[in-house]
């Protein structure tokens, strides 16, 4: 899977990484910034992503690993086409977040940290995103989903199966 | 600028955007076009009004009527009825949860009512995307008093004397910080602004600056010329797109209107701001740690001393305050250090966004004065607790903090009497607990939270909790010993003693806040082994009565390892050493047969 190096298409994705590199270059600080893009760009961090960053911004690539390992919103992994995050804040928490990634664990057939085999949907957990008056929240891409009970999740995943 | 003849202003913060208020707002747009409206009426996006559950929300001017749950099918009956016949629609209106009474007027809403809008005083009133908006609300009216008649010396004395204390948690003096920075040697100094309200449950940042992102570029910018700053960051969290993108926008305003960058209002003073996005880390929302995320590095604390004030970004001098700290300091200057210091308490001045979230009927934002009773924050603005349960617990301060019980709801909060009572002011989250919320499952979940964040480097963070971690597992699981406790106790206190950071430090807060309080509940787990709030599954038993169960099968057909069997018409058994108290047939029971022990 992180072959995404060789084939004609990424290409244009390489060019689109040494933009942002090049707008980054010298200015202290530039790491995260550029990391950000680079997962925006790719979908998540594979190695040679990595390595082109280290080598762009002139820093060692044991600092880049370092820095994409530390923060969780840093994934090495492709994810799904959907990825879907509940929220484990602790609004949420106290009203059944548990419950409601145990229903999607069992609809979709995986577990948290997991994509599905076809490749539709990835399963995260999140810290608060600031919409602990809808407790329990999840999130599929941009959309939130508030004031959650575990007989919503099959309507949602349903939703997005077909797009 | 139009003269219209009301206002509509619609509530688009992150609750209300999650309940459909785009879809309301369209339709207003379109509707108030084809009644040939829109030169009469200005419909206006704000960000959070408040009433998060409450959602969508919007309130009519000028009358001030609020109307709740509005969907897109109510446009045209709010247009055509109160619009255009002056006729307010009672079906949305707002109901007090416990009489039904409906009360129309947004002011006289106790959730609104008994609030006092300081850091909040734009949020839901203003369009965050318009800078005129907030220039006329007073908006970029103190930088320029500051710039043209203050020395740093007098705007450092107007906060020190306000009283005003840092609202991200610890809450240190900000007018003696901004002093530290300023007489700090060193010509490159740094003003940032702490955006990464780490703590789950907490929004309040989040509001501010999608709802008046003008307000903390303003206090930066007054930061900037007290401490002798010339570039400042904003640090926000990566969960808060919306946030950044307003933060944006308006710091690309503010530079045409020329009140940032260079030679601000022509008086030589320049200025420049840059925003630096997290990435998911909680231990980042610790000062040094956020200092050495913007660096570009693994987000890891240092000790302190030396502190930012004296040793910062890139090792210069740095300012650091939270957002809502920022959010006061324009009204503060154009208002007064006399007129601040009223509010509050004698050594809490003035008042503290809480996000009010869990078991509580109205969900959302209040700002009250300091030295509010946690019992008005909950039963008079909150409306109590939903579905005639009972209050159990409130936690404050977060995964630092711990809770509060009965025994605290008529205790003045502030900043001494939350550390008195077990707990801490923290950022304001608050988190509302009822009857069915088991207290060793809350440690526990908050011991997991800290774990799970600690960034590794000092032991007694990384295996300390780890180990108070199993140990609350177990006491969850049944497998709990009386000693466990006095183990917890120890482990907690030297954990507090020898962790390097706050997260560290603050990480037993909760767990040794629940063993004070509810150490029955504790004793329960261990010695009966029952969870008396009937969380704890390891300890819950499901079963079927044979009176109530009409033998229909649902159960046994839903159970995913096949632990209930029964012929049918005839009441029906679950085997307790296969069933893993996934509580499937509990849903499904048609005829609520199955009970939980
Ligand atoms: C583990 C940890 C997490 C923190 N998270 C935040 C945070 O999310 N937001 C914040 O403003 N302060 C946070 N703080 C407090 C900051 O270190 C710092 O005290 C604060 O930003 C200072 O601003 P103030 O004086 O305006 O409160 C955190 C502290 C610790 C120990
Ligand atoms: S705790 Fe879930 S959105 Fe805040």
């Amino acid at each position: 899977m992180t072959e995404a190096c060789c084939h004609g298409i990424t290409d244009e994705k390489y060019q689109k990484l040494d933009e942002v590199i090049n707008q980054y270059k010298g200015k202290p600080g530039g790491l995260i910034p550029v990391l950000h893009q680079a997962q925006l760009i790719f979908g998540y961090l594979p190695k040679e992503v990595q390595i082109k960053v280290a080598e762009g911004l002139d820093i060692p690539l044991s600092e880049v690993y370092g820095v994409v390992t530390f923060y969780t919103f840093f994934s090495q992994k492709p994810r799904g086409k959907h990825t879907i995050g509940v929220c484990l804040g602790t609004a949420c928490y106290v009203k059944g977040a548990a419950e409601i990634v145990e229903a999607l664990e069992n609809s979709l057939g995986i577990k948290v940290g997991d994509t599905t085999d076809n490749g539709e949907f990835s399963l995260m957990v999140t810290r608060c995103i600031g919409a602990c008056g809808l407790a329990p929240v999840l999130t599929v891409g941009e959309d939130v989903y508030g004031r959650l009970s575990p007989d919503k999740i099959p309507e949602i995943i349903k939703h997005y199966e077909k797009m | 600028m139009n003269l219209y003849r009301a206002h509509v202003l619609i509530c688009g913060g992150a609750g209300c955007l999650s309940s459909g208020c785009k879809a309301v707002l369209d339709k207003f747009n379109t509707e108030l076009k084809a009644h040939n409206l829109q030169d009469e009426i200005n419909v206006v996006e704000t960000g959070c009004i408040g009433t998060c559950d409450l959602g969508p929300v919007m309130v009519v001017y000028p009358e001030g009527i609020f109307y709740q749950k509005v969907a897109p099918e109510d446009v045209t009956e709010i247009i055509e009825e109160h619009l255009i016949k002056g006729r307010y629609v009672t079906r949305l209106l707002y109901e007090r949860p416990a009489s039904g009474e409906q009360i129309p007027f947004y002011n006289e809403i106790n959730f609104f009512r008994k609030q006092q809008r300081i850091a909040l005083r734009n949020v839901g009133l203003i369009n965050p995307e318009v800078i005129e908006e907030y220039i006329a609300q007073d908006g970029y009216l103190a930088l320029g008093k500051v710039l043209s008649t203050y020395t740093p010396e007098q705007v450092i004395q107007v906060l020190k004397d306000s009283g005003l204390r840092g609202r991200g948690g610890a809450g240190f003096p900000t007018g003696l910080k901004w002093e530290f920075t300023k007489n700090a040697p060193g010509d490159q100094k740094y003003v940032i602004c702490n955006a990464d309200e780490g703590d789950p449950g907490a929004f309040m940042d989040r509001s501010v600056l999608e709802g008046d992102p003008h307000s903390v570029i303003e206090a930066m910018t007054i930061a900037g010329y007290a401490v002798g700053a010339n570039q400042g960051y904003i640090y926000v969290r990566a969960e808060y797109p919306l946030a950044v993108q307003r933060l944006e926008d308006a710091i690309k305003k503010a530079h045409e209107f020329g009140m940032l960058g260079e030679n601000i209002f022509g008086t030589g003073f320049s200025f420049d701001l840059e925003i630096r996005v997290g990435a998911g880390a909680f231990v980042c929302g610790e000062e040094t740690a956020l200092l050495a995320s913007i660096e570009g590095k693994r987000g890891e604390p240092r000790p302190k001393p030396p502190f930012p004030a004296s040793q910062g970004l890139w090792g210069k001098p740095t300012l650091i305050n939270n957002v809502e700290t920022f959010a006061n300091i324009p009204v503060i200057i154009n208002r007064g250090a006399d007129w601040f210091k009223q509010i509050g308490t004698e050594k809490s001045k003035g008042t503290k966004v809480f996000a009010l979230a869990g078991k509580v009927n109205n969900t959302g934002l209040v700002e009250v004065p300091m030295g509010t009773t946690l019992r008005e924050v909950i039963f008079e603005l909150g409306g109590g607790i939903p579905n005639h349960k009972r209050f159990k617990a409130a936690q404050t301060g977060g995964p630092s903090g711990g809770c509060l019980t009965e025994k605290d709801l008529d205790q003045p909060m502030d900043y001494e009497s939350l550390v008195a009572a077990g707990s801490m002011m923290g950022s304001g989250g608050l988190i509302v607990m009822d009857e069915d919320n088991c207290m060793v499952d809350v440690a526990r979940f908050f011991l997991e939270f800290t774990q799970d964040e600690s960034c590794g480097k000092c032991t007694p963070c990384r295996v300390g909790t780890k180990r108070m971690l199993e140990i609350l597992t177990k006491i969850t699981q049944g497998k709990g010993e009386e000693k466990d406790l006095e183990l917890l106790e120890e482990l907690a206190t030297s954990i507090k003693a020898t962790a390097l950071c706050g997260l560290g430090q603050s990480a037993p807060n909760p767990v040794l806040s629940t063993i004070r309080n509810f150490r029955d509940e504790y004793l329960a787990h261990i010695r009966e082994k029952r969870c008396p709030a009937k969380v704890c599954r390891a300890l819950l038993q499901y079963s079927i009565s044979s009176e109530l169960c009409k033998g229909c099968g649902l159960c046994a057909r839903n159970c995913p390892e096949n632990a209930i069997s029964g012929e049918p018409k005839k009441p029906y058994t679950i085997d307790q050493e296969k069933c893993i108290k996934c509580g499937n047939c509990l849903d499904k029971c048609p005829f609520n047969a199955i009970t939980l022990k």
